[in-house]
């Protein structure tokens, strides 16, 4: 038999909302306005010259450095997750307000403050699980 | 954070959803902002209450946190999307305004007021110095920190609902006197005189120093309509939740050594970037919601004339229905002008209705620009209602 060479690593983080999903990843540099800064209805992302512009984070493991903009924000967050098109989790660098609060009410789990520097850890695409609940990101390698 | 055996029920869902759900939302952030404890608050404002920022599922919220969620403190609302009562008369849909009405139902099945402004401290939800409050609408946020001396973080619509529910907000940030502290010296050697002058220096000052805490000297006297069309600019463009004016604010501060200055050219500046060049088809007054003060001003300016494109002047109900009783309404409406209380420019949902507004309010501008795809134009208020009468726009000089 074929030995495994994969091994499962996790990295610490603090719990923002509580909760379990697993999918592929989506990393954006720039933070992120929901308000404003993203469709609603679709979930894609229609800030001008935004790293992420005509993306969508419907169904992804979103990982953005913190949200920006206006407070109404976290209404589009719970919107998102109503249409079916919120990301599956959010993970920040350091989460603020706006962020939180969408997350929570949106029922969205949330980790911000890894302890590793994940843009050298992480790729677009790969898949990754947040158990925003035990305050950890999980990851095969 | 430490809980009281009383907050820790609400956080367990001992006393139902939306205590459990609003607990949640406020450890959380209380938790991110390192607070210590949770203190209680004496007065709320909620923003989050126009159909076309909200959407089917803000609704669908709101209404699953009204069927067990009552407020435990005075509570009173941000403007919606339209005149809560002849929204008819201002061309909004059959649609939009069913759903609007569901939101302010949803509000007032919470036990919340709707009074539908962005000026509660003019109507009666009036902190006093010292107090405690959780405020959302930036504008409000920085005149009850700057002006009247509460203390409010700049909450968002959810949290401050939460404050609502439970009475309670995370003691971080505006909470903390070390906090409120003057973070730069910015001296004014311009005469700043007029409201179009305060709102271009909110902008002025708001760019260059950010969401820092500003003490600013060398402004001789502010009125409270000149204060509040300030704290809307200060909050739109630099994001500070608190100013300091030398002599007229009223909160004690250290005066910080980092200085800056603004000059005559910073306002002109402030000024023609607010102004685009385009023939205006609407002229809107009134962000933040008009005074009564105001409204004396705008209806002896419109005494006897008659504007030529549609003009809105946005209020509280009931500071019109104050102005109403003291007769100074009837002149406005008897120009053609058009009283716009609950709602206003920024909230109502105008997009496509017309390409260039004129008003006297930085905030405004961003918002029409932002949210309504407007162009604008930018001056006094005489300007503004000289340019109603007219149709068209005069530079000032």
């Amino acid at each position: 038999m074929e030995k495994s060479t994969v091994t499962q690593i996790k990295i610490k983080a603090r719990t923002i909302s509580k909760g379990y999903a697993t999918g592929e990843l989506l990393i954006s540099y720039d933070a992120i306005s929901f308000y404003g800064g993203v469709d609603p209805d679709t979930g894609t992302v229609i800030e001008k010259g935004h790293a992420l512009e005509g993306k969508s984070i419907a169904g992804k493991i979103l990982i953005f450095p913190r949200g920006k903009g206006s407070t109404v924000g976290s209404y589009i967050l719970y919107r998102l997750k109503k249409n079916n098109c919120a990301p599956l989790a959010i993970i920040n660098l350091k989460c603020e307000a706006i962020v939180a609060v969408g997350a929570i009410i949106s029922e969205i789990p949330a980790i911000d403050k890894p302890e590793k520097k994940l843009c050298k850890l992480l790729k677009d695409k790969q898949q990754v699980t947040v158990d925003a609940t035990n305050g950890l990101l999980i990851y095969n390698k | 954070m430490q809980l009281t055996k009383e907050e820790q029920e609400l956080l367990d869902g001992k006393h139902g959803n939306a205590e459990k759900k609003s607990m949640e939302i406020l450890v959380a952030l209380g938790e991110i902002y390192g607070a210590e404890k949770l203190i209680s608050v004496s007065s709320v404002q909620v923003a989050g209450v126009s159909y076309h920022n909200l959407g089917d599922a803000g609704l669908e919220y709101l209404e699953e946190l009204a069927k067990d969620g009552k407020i435990r403190v005075r509570t009173t609302l941000n403007p919606a999307g339209m005149d809560l009562k002849d929204w008819k008369k201002q061309g909004i849909s059959d649609e939009f305004s069913e759903k609007q009405l569901k939101v302010i139902s949803a509000y007032q099945k919470l036990g919340i007021e709707p009074t539908a402004t962005c000026t509660p401290y003019l109507i009666g939800n009036k902190p006093k110095f010292a107090d405690h409050i959780a405020w959302s609408e930036s504008s409000a946020v920085c005149y009850a920190n700057s002006v009247l001396g509460a203390k409010t973080n700049r909450e968002g619509g959810p949290s401050a609902l939460a404050s609502a529910i439970t009475g309670k907000t995370p003691m971080y940030g505006m909470h903390l006197d070390k906090e409120r502290q003057a973070q730069i010296t910015v001296n004014i050697s311009v005469a700043i005189k007029t409201l179009d002058d305060f709102s271009a220096l909110g902008c002025a000052i708001g760019r260059k120093i950010e969401n820092k805490i500003p003490y600013i000297t060398g402004i001789k006297e502010a009125d409270t309509d000149q204060l509040k069309i300030f704290s809307a600019s200060i909050a739109t463009y630099g994001g500070t939740a608190l100013f300091h004016i030398e002599n007229i604010t009223p909160n004690k501060t250290i005066i910080p050594k980092e200085k800056t200055e603004i000059i005559r050219k910073d306002i002109d500046n402030a000024k023609k970037v607010l102004n685009d060049d385009c023939e205006i088809d609407f002229v809107a007054i009134g962000c933040p919601h008009a005074s009564l003060d105001e409204l004396k001003q705008i209806s002896k300016m419109l005494e006897g004339k008659h504007v030529k494109i549609t003009m809105w002047i946005s209020t509280a109900r009931k500071t019109m229905e104050h102005a109403e009783k003291l007769g100074i309404i009837k002149a406005i409406k008897d120009s053609g002008a058009s009283m716009a209380p609950d709602t206003c420019m920024a909230v109502a949902p105008l997009k496509g209705r017309f390409r260039c507004m004129a008003t006297n309010s930085a905030k405004a501008c961003f918002y029409a620009r932002g949210s309504n795809g407007f162009k604008t134009r930018f001056g006094s208020t005489e300007q503004c209602i000289e340019a109603a009468i007219t149709g068209t726009w005069k530079n000032q000089r």
